[in-house]
């Protein structure tokens, strides 16, 4: 990142255009987020179970033992539907976000581990798109790396009030 | 790119200076508030999709009479109603179907499960043998087994007196071979018989049974013969014992949900069913292996034939490939029809056709059987507007459902279930021009538990799990569906009532199969006289 030896400081300084992307990228990642969080509370059939049986490469067994076994599967489907929604709502807030964005990464990177689209792989619902490897798990783990780098929660969000002491 | 590069193709500095590092009160509370209204955006679009989609639900539940919570069906129990005393039962027949039976009832051969936790540990999605140990104790015990081959008898002996027992049952000491199944209806300490025989045998061994006051578990197809299902019914109903036909489909939850949906008259009008069988393997068509150790010297070939008309000489294809004549069987009628007349006999309670005319012929399976492998029937049912048209082929695969077609919407009874509107319908009418209803979409769908059928693995067993004669799900859990339909009937013994599938229900299932049979064979349009309830 920027550093004072750097032949453009100001590349690295957040105008109000960059800054303003940048929060729309946080607030949109939170907005999907939280969505998926509610879309599972407010559907009461909804559970796991099926994309956990779907799985597919390395940790596969992992992932079906789950389902195999109800109150992993309960635990698991609480921890998931909860931990969207706060991630969501951390993200949208700017409250507590570098917590908030890398608990989406690891969300992200279950998601993609359980699902990857690797090469031999064919799952029995067709996803909207065509993905090798990269797919939006993964679109999106970046764009939260990018977030917890270029930190805006300070300057639009609640963590201007909460470090404010301590950082200011 | 190299460093030097990187630096060059920088773009232009911004112009637009940094905020002041030093932060003022009122900017900093702006800021941390900034990003709050984006949650009145999100909470209102919630709120708007949340009510639409709700008004919609709630719209289509209370047009379907499914208003309100509550589920759509009542479900058959998982659990014996009272353990009661133990049930001896005796095996006649231990050959491959009825070696299931006695898994489902808890008495599986040692080197089955020897075989299975090889596969467990091979393959931790295998979960066949999990869901085996954990189903309930039926509190059986096997105490008496028949059997024409003394390979299959001796595995029968062995499964009885296995020690690995579901849901933490004893072993039992073990059990006494007949060579005769006469010699094991006589005996004091059996009370009820399971009979896995070919159908030539089960009127003769259903009719003794009754006789001496065993209940029957027998399965399906009831008899080989309209004569034979006579004799049947009447001596089940003189014997009063508890009769229950191995239709195991009466246990799978989609079913049960498939007969609410038509008594809530979701459908409309149903004026034609049509329900299928599609497989094609050697094994699916009966082409089943022959025991190496099969000989003259291990096999009463005499008695096996004892029922039969015309004697042929000693033949181990006939023995163990028996479903492929009409000496022992009848073909597709009998074996698979059977299971799919059920359960459309089930769902809609539709008896014995009025006219029923078949069809088909022997054209891929063309080893010396003389059963059809494509065969199709139509059944008529003039006083109830309707009819059933059954199509089989044994050497294609194709998946094609078991539909009931109502000029209001279509169900397809699968393991799981589906309905969808009809573009056409008179009563979705209005709530299909309001875009309500859409007849591209399924209207009610019930998913059975994902796809938590990880022990099919040959493509019959496949074919049986998706007819929903395997498996079926309860709070969650996967059970075996032969094994509610073996704790339906003990049910019955022990505290009374009537089985899923009793006499009447296997009167029915026996004569519409015979008559399908009858019209193939005879090449004409054949009719049920209820009157002198006759096949004319």
């Amino acid at each position: 990142m920027s550093n004072s030896t750097s032949p453009h400081p100001d590349l690295w300084r957040y105008t109000r255009i960059k800054l303003w992307a940048l929060v729309l990228l946080r607030v949109a990642i939170g907005w999907h987020f939280l969505y998926e969080g509610i879309a599972k509370l407010l559907n009461p059939y909804w559970t796991s179970a099926g994309f956990l049986l779907e799985s597919k490469g390395p940790l596969a067994g992992l992932f079906h033992g789950i389902v195999a076994n109800p109150t992993a599967l309960r635990v698991v489907d609480i921890l998931n539907t909860w931990g969207l929604i706060a991630i969501g709502l951390a993200l949208m807030a700017g409250f507590l976000t570098r917590l908030a964005s890398l608990a989406g990464m690891v969300l992200l990177v279950l998601y993609y581990i359980c699902n990857p689209p690797l090469i031999g792989t064919t799952y029995s619902a067709p996803s909207e798109g065509a993905y090798l490897f990269v797919n939006k798990n993964v679109i999106e783990f970046l764009a939260l790396w990018v977030l917890i780098l270029f930190p805006t929660s300070k300057i639009i969000g609640l963590d201007g009030l909460i470090f404010r002491k301590k950082s200011v | 790119m190299s460093p030097e590069e990187k630096k060059q193709s920088n773009p232009a500095p911004a112009t637009e200076p940094a905020p002041p590092a030093k932060g003022v009160k009122r900017r900093t509370v702006l800021g941390a508030l900034a990003s709050l209204p984006f949650f009145g955006g999100f909470f209102y679009s919630l709120y708007v999709k949340k009510s639409m989609d709700d008004a919609r639900k709630n719209e289509i539940l209370s047009e379907l009479g499914l208003g309100g919570n509550k589920a759509p069906a009542i479900l058959p129990k998982t659990t014996l109603k009272k353990k009661g005393d133990l049930v001896r039962l005796g095996w006649i027949g231990f050959g491959g179907r009825a070696e299931d039976l006695a898994v489902s009832a808890g008495f599986a051969h040692p080197d089955l499960i020897a075989e299975q936790k090889k596969a467990a540990a091979k393959d931790p999605q295998n979960k066949w043998l999990q869901t085996w140990l954990n189903q309930q104790d039926l509190n059986v015990a096997i105490v008496g087994v028949c059997d024409l081959f003394d390979v299959r008898a001796e595995r029968g002996l062995a499964a009885a007196s296995n020690e690995e027992r579901p849901g933490g049952a004893k072993g039992f000491p073990g059990a006494k071979r007949y060579k005769r199944y006469t010699d094991l209806l006589e005996a004091k300490d059996i009370d009820a018989v399971v009979i896995g025989t070919p159908d030539h045998w089960h009127s003769r061994i259903t009719v003794d049974a009754a006789k001496a006051g065993k209940h029957v578990y027998c399965e399906k197809c009831m008899t080989r013969t309209e004569d034979e299902a006579n004799q049947v019914f009447a001596a089940v109903k003189a014997g009063n014992i508890v009769f229950q036909l191995g239709h195991q489909n009466r246990q799978q939850e989609s079913h049960v949900q498939a007969k609410e949906i038509i008594k809530a008259n979701i459908l409309g009008k149903v004026t034609l069913v049509e329900t299928t069988t599609n497989r094609n393997s050697p094994n699916g068509a009966w082409v089943y292996d022959i025991h190496p150790q099969a000989s003259e010297a291990n096999i009463d070939w005499e008695q096996f034939e004892e029922p039969c008309a015309a004697k042929v000489p000693f033949s181990k294809e006939r023995f163990f490939r028996w479903r492929c004549w009409y000496d022992y069987g009848t073909g597709l009628s009998g074996d698979l029809l059977s299971h799919e007349y059920d359960a459309v006999n089930q769902i809609l309670d539709l008896g014995i056709p009025k006219f029923v005319t078949a069809s088909g012929g022997t054209y891929f399976f063309k080893d010396g059987r003389d059963v059809p492998d494509v065969f199709q029937a139509v059944f008529e049912y003039p006083e109830r507007d309707l009819t059933l048209v059954y199509s089989a082929t044994l050497a294609n695969g194709r998946d094609r459902g078991r539909v009931f077609m109502g000029h209001d919407a279509t169900m397809e009874v699968m393991q799981s279930l589906t309905v969808t509107a009809e573009w056409e319908s008179t009563r979705y009418k209005d709530k299909i021009e309001k875009k309500v209803i859409d007849p591209s979409l399924p209207l009610v769908a019930f998913a059975q538990g994902a796809k938590g059928i990880d022990t099919v693995t040959s493509a019959t067993e496949k074919y049986f799990a998706s007819r929903g004669l395997m498996y079926t799900y309860r709070g969650g859990v996967i059970m075996d569906v032969t094994h509610l339909h073996i704790a339906d009937w003990l049910d019955c013994i022990r505290n009374g009532g009537q089985p899923a599938c009793n006499i009447d229900r296997g009167f029915e299932e026996a004569m519409t199969c015979h008559m399908a049979t009858r019209s193939f064979l005879e090449g004409r349009r054949v009719a049920w006289d209820p009157v002198a309830k006759k096949i004319v």
